[in-house]
């Protein structure tokens, strides 16, 4: 299996959706880079609302993720619950 | 941030159909192809443009608000950093000539892509990626004018940034990504996706900017590290929109798979070749390194990369023949170029300087294969010689490669020790490349690559003096007619780091900065 990533700005913001991808992902490894940290996996990823919701303690919207982005790989597949990063072969 | 989030009325996938097809028409009284005259002649057949869908599902409303927050979180920091004398809080002043590299290499691009987007969006008949492109143009102006905004306060306090738009277009390594955009845009609007949207923005973009921004961030420059951040939260959509618009073209039709093959092929040499400059930006230019241009591209082209040619074989795609080749440069490349700019330090708008023992030793042990064998000895040369007081300026112009634009400086794949040379005759004359892969791209499309403005050809033809110049008197000095005509100072923003202007003024500045004068 492929690995997939997404990479996040190390932020306050992004501190409990990382541990959301962590919960979510128990398989991921998570590399701290210099101002931004880096989560792979093996073929899929997701990123999960409702995780992040219990986490923040607020409504969340996945797309306010594009604000602290950074990159990503995988083919992508987002809705309003989860967004979602794998590979097919 | 802490947005409030509004009950929607539909969920995200609707609203996205609503948003883009949704707002889409069919003409009645004009033909689809007097519309969009480009979308034929490049053989690629489309036959359902509503099968493509933007899997952000990005709309232009949601567009705008989060693009509003980049900007107020990028422009507080920025003002935070200038107001806070933050450029005397980067390692040392060698790094600030990778800011130099980057505004006049890389931020004028960034506005030939918002063209190119702005182009392509308006050419495609289907609604979700001219929506799409309609945002990526958005993002690249934004690009550009954030980066010159940013690097403005540099620009205040250090050389050599002052006309960079100007140095784009006229100084001879920088023909090198200027010419690389030049030959994406004026390509169709379905090689122009695959060349930048694909092949640079999913393929090649992570090396461009998250080792440097990360670089930028471990080095202490926070204006570089906000605009690169906040640029590239923005090329996350950018790599999406090109690959599901690879995969779009290869669904649409087999016949538009060995098209598609012969421009990754072409794309991803063109653009590792530009990456060149980052390589040596990498290894050489970071006082701090984050990671070693090979360790970069192996994380992301081998590594990931890699994943990507296999997900796309099914559509019967293969991993572009050039990897080969780039796989035996890795050792190689950031030492062969950034020889050459310390070669050329006098006609160039950055300072070069040789590593110091405790840099040459962290080459060595990231290129173990390489960097004591090959080129620690001709560096070690080099800075005893700048110690002797006879600091090397290469003065003779170098051959170029008529594709790439690079000097031929590269080596043949598995022999170090020798240059690789490749030649077409064409019509008559005699074209030189720097690797089979080049010699092949413009024997693909000859004509349009023998009208390249090669610098080194624009130099001896007389075509980069100041107006009115006349070589023909004694004692013509071509270097400083050409620095003239660049808008360079010789002694000001040329030559060795160890005598300029900068290192000078950084080291007082920054000893103002921590006692009372």
């Amino acid at each position: 299996m492929s690995t997939v990533f997404i990479a996040l700005q190390t932020n306050e913001e992004t501190r409990p959706i990382v541990e959301a991808i962590i919960q979510d992902n128990p398989d991921c490894t998570v590399n701290e880079q210099p101002a931004m940290v880096k989560i792979d996996a093996q073929g899929k990823l997701v990123v999960r609302r409702e995780t992040i919701e219990e986490l923040i303690g607020r409504p969340y919207d996945l797309q306010e993720l594009q604000v602290n982005l950074i990159t990503i790989s995988g083919n992508l597949d987002q809705t309003d619950d989860e967004m979602i990063l794998y590979w097919n072969a | 941030m802490d947005m409030q989030v509004a009950k929607k009325k539909l969920g995200l996938k609707e609203r996205y159909a609503v948003m883009t097809r949704g707002l889409d028409w069919k003409p009645s009284y004009q033909k689809m192809e007097d519309i969009y005259p480009y979308m034929a002649y490049e053989g690629i057949k489309i036959h359902d443009w509503d099968k493509w869908e933007d899997p952000f599902r990005l709309t232009m409303d949601a567009y705008w608000k989060y693009q509003a927050e980049k900007e107020r979180k990028l422009y507080a920091i920025i003002d935070a950093f200038n107001q806070n004398n933050g450029h005397l809080n980067v390692t040392d002043a060698r790094y600030l000539n990778t800011v130099k590299l980057f505004i006049s290499g890389i931020s004028p691009l960034e506005y030939v892509a918002h063209r190119g987007f702005s182009h392509v969006g308006r050419q495609f008949p289907g609604p979700g990626p001219r929506v799409a492109c309609l945002m990526q143009a958005l993002d690249e102006i934004r690009h550009a004018q954030t980066q010159v905004h940013s690097i403005s306060n540099y620009n205040k306090y250090y050389n050599g940034m002052h006309d960079f738009h100007h140095a784009h277009d006229r100084v001879w390594f920088l023909s090198v990504p200027k010419s690389f955009f030049d030959d994406a845009i004026t390509a169709g609007p379905f090689e122009f996706m695959v060349s930048i949207g694909f092949s640079f923005e999913y393929v090649l973009t992570n090396l461009l900017f998250v080792p440097f921004v990360s670089g930028a961030a471990y080095n202490g420059d926070m204006g570089t590290m906000t605009f690169g951040f906040s640029a590239q939260s923005d090329e996350a959509r950018h790599m999406t929109l090109g690959l599901e618009v690879i995969k779009f073209i290869l669904q649409q039709d087999p016949a538009n798979v060995p098209i598609v093959q012969r421009w990754i092929d072409k794309w991803t040499w063109r653009g590792y070749r530009v990456l060149t400059l980052v390589a040596m930006m990498m290894d050489y230019m970071l006082p701090k390194r984050t990671m070693s241009w090979k360790e970069a591209w192996e994380v992301y082209f081998e590594e990931n990369g890699g994943a990507l040619f296999k997900d796309l074989a099914r559509y019967g795609i293969k991993m572009p023949d050039c990897a080969a080749q780039i796989a035996l440069e890795k050792d190689h490349l950031s030492h062969q170029a950034w020889s050459t700019f310390y070669n050329y330090a006098a006609a160039s708008n950055f300072h070069t300087w040789m590593p110091d023992e405790e840099e040459m030793a962290w080459l060595s042990s990231k290129y173990p294969n390489s960097y004591d064998k090959y080129y620690r000895p001709r560096m070690e040369f080099w800075r005893e010689e700048a110690a002797k007081g006879n600091r090397f300026y290469n003065k003779t112009l170098p051959m170029l490669c008529q594709t790439c634009q690079i000097p031929m400086i590269f080596t043949e794949p598995g022999d170090p020790t020798k240059i690789c040379y490749r030649e077409v005759d064409y019509k008559g004359d005699k074209y030189h490349f720097c690797s089979d892969h080049c010699k092949k791209i413009f024997e693909d499309e000859p004509e349009k690559y023998v009208q390249a403005w090669l610098p080194v050809h624009q130099i001896y033809q007389g075509n980069c003096f100041p107006e009115g110049t006349d070589p023909t008197v004694e004692g013509f000095d071509p270097l400083a007619a050409v620095l003239k005509y660049y808008n360079l100072e010789f002694g000001r923003d040329n030559l060795d780091f160890d005598i300029s202007e900068d290192k000078k003024n950084f080291a007082e500045w920054r000893g103002q900065a921590t006692k009372n004068v």
